[in-house]
């Protein structure tokens, strides 16, 4: 990997990690008496481990091969196995969080790291940010590079993006183990670390609009659209709900500059476009990639995506109001936020009957490709997912859905039915070809990674939807003397078998991700399962003894 | 001067309804202009093919 770069570019490399080092160092020893020196000795420590085979390698020979020849696929291949890592790490933690509220005394007891409320959010964004943005990541590289004809522009800028990425989510999920956090949902981290992110993400923008700047495609294909809304909106979001004034350069701790309801305001104007952004502007980037690629069908519609492009961009910037209904936020600014959550229905139907329709003429290959059934299921779960939305964000209904596990319910079907089916069906189209290989190492394994998230999904939703909506209906019930028929407890002893499938649902999904973990590993390895089908295979003559 | 409330949602139910319509206008006008009907197919098409190499 590093003899692909030239002895300059090595050299770069190290100035950077020098920098970030010393970054680390300075910030360790202005908060030395603080919880910000752990962050700052991680950092130092993580640059180390990063420079470690760069020094190594300074001295290998330079690059003789044309390297404009090629894609430039290292990082990608990085950025996939490191999704699986997160993948793994962020649903393990998900299963335990799960198990707690079901039974809550599976944990460490006296160890505040180990409790929910830092496990929470360990969860969240080990698989929304560990996961899905290292997916993200990766194939916003592979699928540029693809579109455009065009290698990446830069050589050191990939891997800044990739591994800078990365430093900023193992600073935001150890911070939640330490107790570091800002309290906002989805944007816990704190303010050095969203600065960091900031630096790295327009690096990751500017990389992105150079490359397109190379492309020998006249026409930029629609998928680069959606990663470009991604990178763009996210950029928006990240730097005006993350402003904060720390308390001093020395510590961990920040306020926000917002007060009141417009703090609410602007975190749920984040919220919901992190959610539409971060969770389905990309993920649709690579549904209108790979999808049509694993079919060998050109997707059904091209103007269609293209309208649904510009309703989702248009719309979604409206809909963040809707997570506020009821509350102190001018009825007028909740009734915006549920219009426009309502008419979001259009585009993002017309992205899944796209979809759908792509595979219509293909539905052989979606029953014998479980690749392909990935994307397709995912692609159904996008439908419901996007109704239900506009649905609960209508007023009448919220005041039944909200602070339920109907909710939960909600995110879960798009995050596992949606987001993750997306990418292990993009993940498994293009890693064979990646690393050369001809095919996966074991089909019958993609076959029981499927089943295993299929029916977990359900499995989750399923009880979710079920508890929901008991609980909702639990907490509006009156007796005949006008005062509440159930107590808290008791909705909560209601929601207990629900608890354990919603485990059992999330466990199963777990251990799909842990066979595709298993598979890619295998795949890389480059090695392939015995084909199991041994019983068309003619039958020698026995061998007789000694023979 | 002072933004009130007032002068806000006048400026939304009046501008703010105009541009978002006027977009969505321009992207329909895009979408359906007779000449991008090729480009567009082109687009569709060509990330089908199976070289996997950049062009020179």
């Amino acid at each position: 990997m590093i003899a692909q770069l030239t002895r300059n570019e090595r050299h770069n490399a190290l100035i950077i990690l020098g920098v970030v080092g010393l970054a680390g160092a300075a910030l360790g020893l202005a908060g030395r008496n603080d919880l910000l020196g752990y962050h700052g000795l991680l950092i130092v420590l993580f640059s180390a481990m990063v420079a470690l085979p760069v020094i190594r390698a300074l001295d290998a020979p330079e690059p003789t091969l044309d390297r404009e020849d090629e894609y430039y696929d290292d990082p990608i291949r990085v950025g996939v196995i490191l999704t699986m890592i997160w993948a793994v790490f962020g649903m393990f933690v998900g299963v335990w969080v799960a198990a707690l509220l079901a039974w809550p005394e599976l944990t460490f007891t006296d160890q505040a790291w180990a409790s929910f409320g830092r496990l929470r959010p360990a969860h969240t964004t080990g698989v929304i940010f560990g996961f899905g943005g290292n997916a993200l990541i990766a194939t916003s590289f592979h699928v540029l590079q693809r579109t455009s004809r065009a290698r990446l522009a830069g050589q050191v800028t990939p891997w800044f993006v990739l591994i800078g990425y990365n430093l900023f989510c193992l600073l935001a999920v150890t911070g939640y183990f330490l107790g570091i956090t800002q309290s906002k949902e989805y944007a816990e981290p704190e303010w050095y670390a969203d600065l960091w992110l900031v630096i790295v993400w327009v690096t990751y923008f500017v990389l992105y609009l150079r490359t397109l700047a190379r492309r020998k495609e006249p026409h930029i294909y629609v998928a680069n659209w959606y990663f470009l809304a991604f990178i763009v909106v996210v950029a928006i979001l990240h730097i005006v709900n993350g402003l904060a004034v720390p308390i001093s350069w020395g510590s961990a701790k920040s306020y926000t500059i917002y007060s009141g309801v417009q703090d609410a305001m602007t975190q749920w104007w984040y919220g919901h476009n992190a959610v539409a952004f971060f969770l389905t502007a990309g993920f649709l980037g690579m549904l209108y990639y790979y999808l049509p690629k694993r079919a060998e069908r050109p997707i059904f519609s091209y103007r269609l995506s293209i309208i649904s492009f510009w309703g989702i961009t248009f719309m979604y910037m409206w809909a963040g109001s809707h997570h506020l209904h009821y509350t102190a936020l001018p009825h007028w600014v909740q009734t915006l936020g549920m219009t426009f959550s309502v008419m979001l229905l259009v585009p993002s139907w017309a992205s899944a009957g796209n979809a759908l329709l792509t595979l219509n003429g293909a539905w052989h290959k979606v029953r014998d490709d479980a690749t392909l059934r990935f994307m397709m299921i995912a692609a159904v779960f996008y439908g419901i997912t996007t109704f239900e939305g506009s649905f609960l964000a209508i007023r009448a209904v919220n005041s039944l859905s909200h602070y339920t596990d109907w909710t939960i319910g909600h995110v879960h079907a798009g995050a596992l039915g949606w987001v993750a089916m997306i990418t292990f069906g993009s993940i498994y189209t293009f890693v064979p070809s990646l690393w050369g290989r001809e095919r996966m190492y074991s089909n019958t394994l993609v076959e029981v990674h499927f089943w295993c998230a299929l029916i977990g999904t359900l499995i989750y939703v399923f009880a979710m939807w079920n508890s929901g909506i008991i609980q909702g209906l639990m907490w509006r019930t009156y007796n005949d003397s006008g005062t509440l028929t159930y107590s808290f407890l008791e909705s909560l002893v209601a929601m207990h078998p629900y608890y354990i499938a919603r485990t059992l649902g999330g466990l199963l999904f777990f251990i799909g991700a842990v066979v595709g973990t298993y598979n890619i590993y295998m795949t890389i390895r480059g090695t392939t399962a015995p084909r199991a089908a041994a019983g068309d295979v003619p039958v020698g003559r026995p061998l007789a003894p000694g023979e | 001067m002072g933004i009130d409330h007032e002068t806000l949602v006048g400026f939304a139910k009046s501008w703010g309804l105009f541009y978002l319509i006027a977009m969505a206008i321009g992207v329909l006008i895009y979408t359906f202009w007779p000449r991008n009907r090729k480009r567009f197919d082109r687009a569709k098409n060509s990330i089908l093919d199976k070289d996997d190499k950049p062009w020179r």
